[in-house]
């Protein structure tokens, strides 16, 4: 009996649960329960009512939009998105990063809505959401809007969301073009929360000068970043160390809290060296897919 | 005191009903009022590991679960793992084999969370394993005998195929 007494409510669907959070009071939502839970066992959170979407079907599973575009339900698992061959052939990144998430037993929980929700600072998901330019889905019972992942974090572990909103999914749509890429994390322990880590989506043209390319940092700042100014640095040339060095200049603008584990510098210093190796790894990685898709 | 709910699970292929607080987790509700403690409850916040049992032919922590989640589920523990007869599943018997434990603690976390992951991939590396059983924290064999005890349970699982 670790958790503070609460009240239990299980809805079977979308507006049963809109309902819920709009009537009842101090109200949490429980997806996988996987960040949740432990709060809950150490009493961080003594919510007076607890509203458990794990039967809402609606919020369950992967399906394409008429643009290409993957929607992916809030209460998806991670295993599910790990096993998913069409996300895996389209996006191949999400499952290299899905090995980082948490352990075997937790991805069997943990769900895609759950960790852009909590939005820890080092999360993978977030950071991969931020790549792809996802479109996050909240609704009420007032209505539904959407959100950047780019709009989303509003402060430390704080998600751009209303007390009476429930996120539902969340929108990503592929690269058309042939592509590398590459995801890096450094954590004391696998597993572990990271120090940072790195993503990258990289393609290149018929010289090898780099064509397109988005990255993103995790565990450095409240959100997941995306490097606007390296991205363009990198735009138009080839990979070379000089270049991608000059380029993870960048991470020194981001605001980097300390925490009890490691510096701000320190996260930063890491997340440029590991900034350097994705870009050159995704570089080689498109030039391979290029020359044989 | 809050409100009771009605739980019924299917725990190694036995039904179990009782009335319960929605804040009980499952391995709470496992152990105490199923009297079944096998199931070990280490860290309660999802780290260790220990308390990994099966739901619905899944891997999960039962200290980040609540019992009233289960309701209707099917529930393997450590205690369905052996035969009927007590032959042990080989997971068990090459972790006997290999010296895959010591003071048994971790075990049953250890030995759920394998035997879930050699049903989905039966040919893991020596790698994969680690990463596996880096949600599972052991503090006396420093893993070696647990790795070589989960790659001999896989070849043995995929010979008696």
């Amino acid at each position: 009996m670790k958790p503070a007494a609460f009240d239990y409510h299980r809805p079977q669907s979308l507006s049963e649960a809109t309902e819920m959070l709009a009537s009842l009071p101090d109200a949490k939502l429980l997806a996988g329960g996987q960040s949740l839970g432990p709060m809950l066992n150490f009493r961080y959170l003594m919510p007076e009512n607890l509203i458990d979407l794990n039967r809402v079907t609606e919020l369950q599973g992967l399906s394409r939009l008429p643009d290409g575009g993957i929607r992916i339900g809030a209460m998806t698992r991670q295993y599910q998105l790990e096993q998913d061959a069409a996300l895996h052939r389209e996006i191949p990144i999400f499952r290299e990063a899905l090995r980082w998430v948490g352990h075997y037993a937790t991805r069997n929980r943990g769900t895609m809505g759950g960790s852009l929700s909590h939005l820890d600072p080092a999360a993978e998901l977030p950071g991969i959401c931020a790549l792809l330019d996802a479109e996050i889905g909240v609704q009420s019972s007032s209505g539904r809007r959407t959100i950047s992942i780019h709009d989303w974090p509003v402060g430390f572990m704080q998600a751009n969301i209303g007390e009476d909103e429930l996120l539902t999914d969340i929108v990503v749509r592929p690269w058309t073009q042939p592509h590398g890429f590459s995801f890096l994390e450094m954590s004391r322990r696998h597993g572990d929360f990271a120090i940072a880590g790195v993503a990258c989506l990289l393609a290149v043209d018929a010289q090898s000068h780099i064509e397109k390319v988005a990255v993103s940092v995790i565990g450095v700042s409240n959100g997941a970043a995306r490097l606007r100014q390296a991205e363009k640095a990198l735009v138009g040339s080839a990979c070379t160390d000089d270049l991608v060095r000059a380029a993870s200049q960048e991470i020194e603008q981001l605001e980097a809290p300390a925490d009890a584990h490691h510096s701000g510098d320190f996260r930063k210093r890491t997340a440029k060296t590991l900034f350097c190796r994705a870009v050159q790894k995704a570089y080689e990685d498109a030039i391979k897919r290029r020359s044989a898709p | 005191m809050s409100t009771l709910h009605a739980v019924e699970m299917t725990i190694n292929g036995q039904s179990y009903q009782a009335d319960i607080e929605a804040r009980i987790t499952l391995a709470d509700f496992i152990r105490h009022t199923c009297g079944l403690t096998g199931t070990h409850v280490g860290c309660e916040h999802g780290v260790c590991g220990a308390c990994t049992l099966k739901v619905d032919g899944r891997a999960v922590r039962s200290c980040t679960m609540y019992a009233v989640q289960a309701d209707g589920a099917s529930v393997t523990t450590v205690e369905g793992l052996a035969q009927p007869d007590g032959t042990l599943h080989p997971v068990q018997q090459a972790f006997t084999d290999c010296n895959g434990l010591q003071c048994g603690f971790c075990t049953p976390g250890m030995q759920m969370t394998i035997a879930a992951y050699l049903e989905e991939n039966p040919n893991p590396t020596e790698r994969e394993i680690r990463e596996l059983i880096s949600g599972n924290i052991c503090r006396c064999t420093g893993y070696q005998g647990i790795v070589r005890a989960a790659l001999d349970a896989a070849q043995k699982l995929r010979e008696a195929r």
